[in-house]
């Protein structure tokens, strides 16, 4: 009966149109088509196109010998070496910059947007300066400028600006010396893990101690000590196994040690200077972000300022501060691709550009290109995800 | 302190001024420079810092800079040159832009400007309209502007636009045009719809996953193979397409962030009132998303702004590209610096002072709501 | 004896101050300002050890600047401030020797938000007394109880009520055995049904003997617990009386006034 009556009330079936599933289905079913078409449409010029060209397609080229040379390589590197071969060293190029310019960009970052937050007037404001003026001009122009203006206009190496006697700055880069290691050095490097790891136990040792009786450890002078002191102990014992190799200027060049080249050196620089000035921005909006009141109870409990920094200052503002932070890192990582600007062999130079103008294959090109790009965004937004879940407060 | 010895009946007691350490010059500079031995270092440092770096900077650019003449002989080179600039700062305006036509895009600015001040006067009314004729009326004024060919003038082919103006075409158009595809893609985001979802956060994250110099390439390389036979876009076209795309990206994440600030409420209002989605979207939610996300707009512009530097790269003569162009001429060779700092200038005021205007705005908008 | 030492340290501290053995706070001639802003204006109290003083005024009257004063959460331009006969001076060591004796509870608790319940408590007495963690959990425990939430010890605290959250800040301080407590309005950021749990819990710590400072309108809680109520008005100490004279005799016009409107509801 009930059933019935349930049947009498139910309202008249609306209209195909009307009915929301209907239309949900409809409007996925109608882009879906469209995203299909598009793309058909597309693929169908192209490879019209390229056939009419004569471009080849597929990616057997990167079997093909690529013919030309690189200027800075990491990854073993000839002219008779692949086109695949040629895309490694692009990569490893661009990640070489990255790393280097995510380095130096946090470490100045960070003191820029403490700096921007200190009592002190001057500082401030210098950091203020700093801040403003590096993040409203292009990054391009920055790369021009430290290129073209100041490092291609450096003296010759007779004239090198020389920094600490070891260094030497002039138009054909950065002179520095190089490690040598000798017979010997083994017994350096495995000083230094067991350093490390000596380390790692006593900080870990340290805090179990203070869990359990209270009493506090020097672990930063000790470890230190440990880190420092073990290694050069080994090397000492060793017979100095380890030297370096000083650039020495013969002629016209210098011979011996590293040399890091004027691209690389501007790249770098420019890169890490205007990543720092958003870096100080994240960091001093992550400082800012801790309430005041949470300084207050700290000190009312009586940690001292140090403590207050460490215990409940640093960690809350990580929280703010990590992920804008990797997404700064992607952006340096994005923004290494101006390199090209400038003649230094990464990625899109070599690959998107010498590669693609030799082979005409520009459809796989590009597209591994981008793939490349959105494998590093893809790594970095997942850690990122992960990180906010980890440390996601805990509310209500 | 002698106020001390005095007392007061409670309740009578007179504000005081503050000990002369607290206050004027001194206190100031007490408590903002010399309040600790490491501060007092600090202020040391920061001041030496600025003893090493401002001094030479204004001899350069002013005191020791040559302002006269039209020929490189006119400098001295102890200064900056900045007859360089005086020189060629046709080109960096306006590219290759014929000269008897260059009052086409002045006149172009003029109207963009005429529109905008109202927009910065608060008493003034109907500032929607005004924003619907810039966002929609001003680009096509501009296009026959710019290009020609409508009421008899000379068509302007675009590989003559070049300079600060291409710049601002480009970074405009691409803000312009990224709007309505950056809307769609953040409603799509939004959509409780798996398939239009999907589509819309790929196309969303490969954007903003890439460089815009691989964007660049893709629009300069692949368009013309994607092209019907016998079709060719020139190649300013190309790198239009291709920013709008990637800005669009970007562009529907700060939409997103607009939509996301609504309250559920809103939704349910309107959705109580009887309105479908398109209703409940075009006269509820939006205007007040979009409204929300200005600020955002204009930051995304800044960047934009900054990007379009790229264009040089794929052999676009605009503002940065002129001045490198400039810098290599036989005639002036050995200049860059100065054409760096002038353009290092004007972008820094542009985007400086459009930063100040989003900061201002985003003031504004936390106190009214 | 205490005294003794710290004169011996080189501390400045008035006859005056040196003759009260008992007094667990002095404030004497104690100006701030804030800018031009005279915020106190010579500020002389005393408070004895055990005493439960209510501080009471309008807005902007200077009261939580002045128990501020006393952990020096704010720094004063002149007059002197002994704790427990150690004077509060630019000196750090001092200070923080006198923080670790006076506990605070804030009007918005400002418990640490990455930290459990339980960190929060054992924080300071691992960090600044020394304490073993499992003795300074263990006695963590113990005053959760006492505030009657030890079930909430491994929750954080966005996870709490306000009432919640505001006793377990009472609680953080207590951890670290101070002589005085401060209470900058504790219950005003409270929803009303969670004022009295908070309040109740006050009331036994005044019996427990503490020696107290309260900045609270709660006129109830003075009536019951409080040996003086102050009054306080632009930086000023109008009136001090014992409770019962406060309220049905009040002197000052001022505190007629402030009396009629914090009653009239």
């Amino acid at each position: 009966m009930a059933v019935e009556r349930v049947a009498e009330r139910a309202p008249a079936r609306p209209p195909v149109w009307n009915d929301p599933r209907f239309r949900a289905i409809f409007f996925q079913a109608l882009v879906l088509a469209l995203v299909i078409g598009v793309g058909a449409y597309l693929v169908n010029n192209t490879l019209t196109n390229m056939e009419k060209r004569g471009i080849a397609s597929g990616f057997g080229f990167l079997g093909t010998t690529a013919g030309f040379s690189i200027s800075t390589t990491l990854v073993p590197y000839t002219e008779e070496s692949t086109y695949g071969r040629a895309f490694l060293v692009g990569l490893a190029n661009t990640l070489l910059v990255s790393v280097i310019g995510v380095f130096f960009a946090t470490i100045l970052g960070f003191i820029v947007g403490i700096a921007r937050l200190s009592r002190n007037w001057l500082v401030a404001k210098l950091a203020a300066v700093y801040i403003e003026t590096l993040r409203n001009i292009p990054l391009l122009l920055q790369i021009f400028f430290w290129y073209f203006a100041v490092l291609r206009n450096l003296p010759s190496p007779r004239q090198s600006f020389i920094l600490f006697d070891i260094f030497y700055l002039n138009i054909r880069g950065l002179n520095t010396p190089a490690p040598v290691f000798e017979e010997g050095f083994g017994w350096v490097l495995l000083s230094a893990v067991v350093a490390v790891a000596a380390a790692v136990s006593i900080v870990r040792w340290a805090r179990r101690r203070r869990e359990e009786t209270g009493r506090p450890f020097h672990t930063v002078y000790t470890s230190l000590a440990i880190l420092f002191g073990l290694p050069t102990l080994a090397t000492l014992l060793a017979g100095s196994p380890l030297h370096w190799e000083y650039a020495v200027l013969e002629g016209f060049n210098f011979q011996g040690g590293m040399v890091m080249s004027p691209e690389l050196v501007a790249l770098v620089f420019s890169l890490s200077t205007y990543t720092a000035s958003f870096i100080g921005e994240i960091v001093r909006a992550g400082i800012m972000a801790v309430n005041r009141g949470q300084t207050e109870a700290a000190y009312a409990v009586g940690l001292s300022p140090g403590l207050t920094l460490r215990l409940v200052v640093i960690p809350q503002a990580l929280r703010v501060i990590i992920p804008p932070l990797t997404s700064q890192y992607l952006n340096l990582t994005k923004n290494s691709s101006l390199a090209s600007a400038i003649a230094y062999p990464d990625l899109v130079l070599v690959f998107a550009g010498t590669v693609l103008n030799q082979t005409g294959q520009a459809v796989e090109i590009i597209a591994i290109t981008m793939a490349v790009y959105l494998t590093i965004s893809l790594l970095i937004s997942m850690f990122m995800n992960w990180y906010n879940r980890k440390m996601a407060l805990v509310e209500r | 302190m002698n106020d001390r010895a005095q007392t007061y009946l409670p309740g009578t007691h007179p504000d005081l001024p503050p000990p002369p350490s607290m206050v004027g010059v001194y206190g100031w500079l007490r408590a903002n420079l010399f309040s600790s031995p490491v501060n007092v270092i600090l202020t040391l440092l920061a001041a030496y810092i600025i003893y090493l770096a401002f001094p030479p900077l204004i001899q350069w650019v002013f005191i020791n800079a040559d302002w006269q003449g039209d020929t490189r002989e006119a400098c001295r080179r102890e200064g900056a040159c900045w007859v360089f600039v005086k020189v060629w700062l046709r080109q960096f305006m306006y590219g290759r832009y014929p000269s008897t036509e260059i009052w086409r895009i002045n006149t172009a600015y003029a109207i963009l400007a005429l529109g905008m001040i109202p927009m910065f006067i608060p008493r003034v009314r109907g500032k929607a309209w005004i924003a619907a004729f810039l966002l929609f009326g001003y680009p096509v004024v501009a296009y026959y502007l710019f290009y020609g060919s409508a009421f008899g003038q000379v068509v302007v082919e675009t590989p003559l636009w070049g300079g600060l103006f291409l710049t601002l075409v480009i970074a405009s158009v691409g803000i312009v045009g990224s709007l309505p595809i950056g809307i769609v893609l953040a409603l799509g985001r939004r959509s409780r719809l798996p398939i239009i979802q999907s589509v819309s956060i790929a196309f969303i994250e490969i954007w903003r996953g890439v460089p815009l110099i691989t964007v660049l390439f893709m629009a300069s390389v692949m368009f013309p193979l994607f092209m019907p036979e016998g079709l060719t876009i020139d190649r300013l076209a190309r790198a239009l397409v291709g920013v709008m795309l990637f800005s669009a990206a970007y562009m529907a994440e700060v939409v997103r962030g607009g939509l996301q600030a609504i309250p559920k409420g809103q939704y349910e209002a309107a959705q109580a009132l009887g309105l479908n989605y398109g209703k409940m979207m075009a006269l509820i939610i939006l205007p007040q998303a979009l409204k929300l996300v200005i600020p955002g707009i204009v930051n995304t512009f800044i960047g934009l702004f900054k990007d379009t530097t790229l264009v040089l790269i794929i052999g676009l003569m605009d503002f940065l590209g002129t001045i490198q162009s400039a810098g290599t001429n036989p005639q002036w060779l050995g200049f860059a610096i100065e054409g760096y700092v002038f353009s290092a200038l004007v972008f820094w005021v542009f985007c400086f002072g459009m930063s100040r205007y989003s900061q201002h705005l985003e003031r504004k908008l936390r106190t009214t709501h | 004896m205490r005294e003794g030492t710290m004169v011996e340290a080189g501390t400045k501290v008035s006859s005056a101050i040196r003759g009260s053995g008992d007094a667990m706070v002095r404030m004497d001639g104690v100006h701030k300002w804030y800018g031009q802003f005279h915020v106190l204006k010579d500020i002389n109290l005393t408070v004895a050890k055990g005493e439960r003083i209510v501080v009471c005024g309008p807005s902007g009257s200077g009261k939580s600047t002045m128990i501020r004063c006393i952990n020096r959460l704010e720094e004063h331009q002149s007059g002197h401030i002994v704790v427990d006969g150690v004077e509060l001076t630019n000196d750090l060591k001092r200070i923080e020797e006198v923080r670790r004796e006076v506990g605070m509870v804030f009007q918005h608790f400002n418990l640490f938000p990455h930290l459990t319940v339980l960190e929060n408590l054992a924080l300071a007495p691992v960090w600044v007394r020394q304490t073993p963690r499992k003795e300074a959990e263990e006695s963590a425990m113990k005053y959760l109880e006492r505030v009657r939430i030890p079930e909430q010890a491994k929750k954080y605290p966005g996870q709490l009520s306000g009432g919640q959250q505001q006793r377990v800040a009472i609680a953080r301080a207590l951890c670290m055995n101070p002589k005085v407590m401060l209470f900058d309005e504790p219950t005003s950021a409270l929803d009303p049904e969670m004022i009295k749990e908070v309040l109740d819990v006050m009331v036994e710590l005044a019996h427990s003997g503490m020696t107290m400072l309260v900045v609270t309108h709660e006129m109830g809680f003075a009536k019951t617990v409080a040996n003086r109520v102050i009054f306080m008005d632009r930086g000023e100490i109008i009136e001090e009386n014992e409770p019962g004279e406060f309220f049905t005799h009040p002197r000052s016009e001022r505190t007629k006034l402030f009396l009629s409107q914090i009653l009239a509801h």
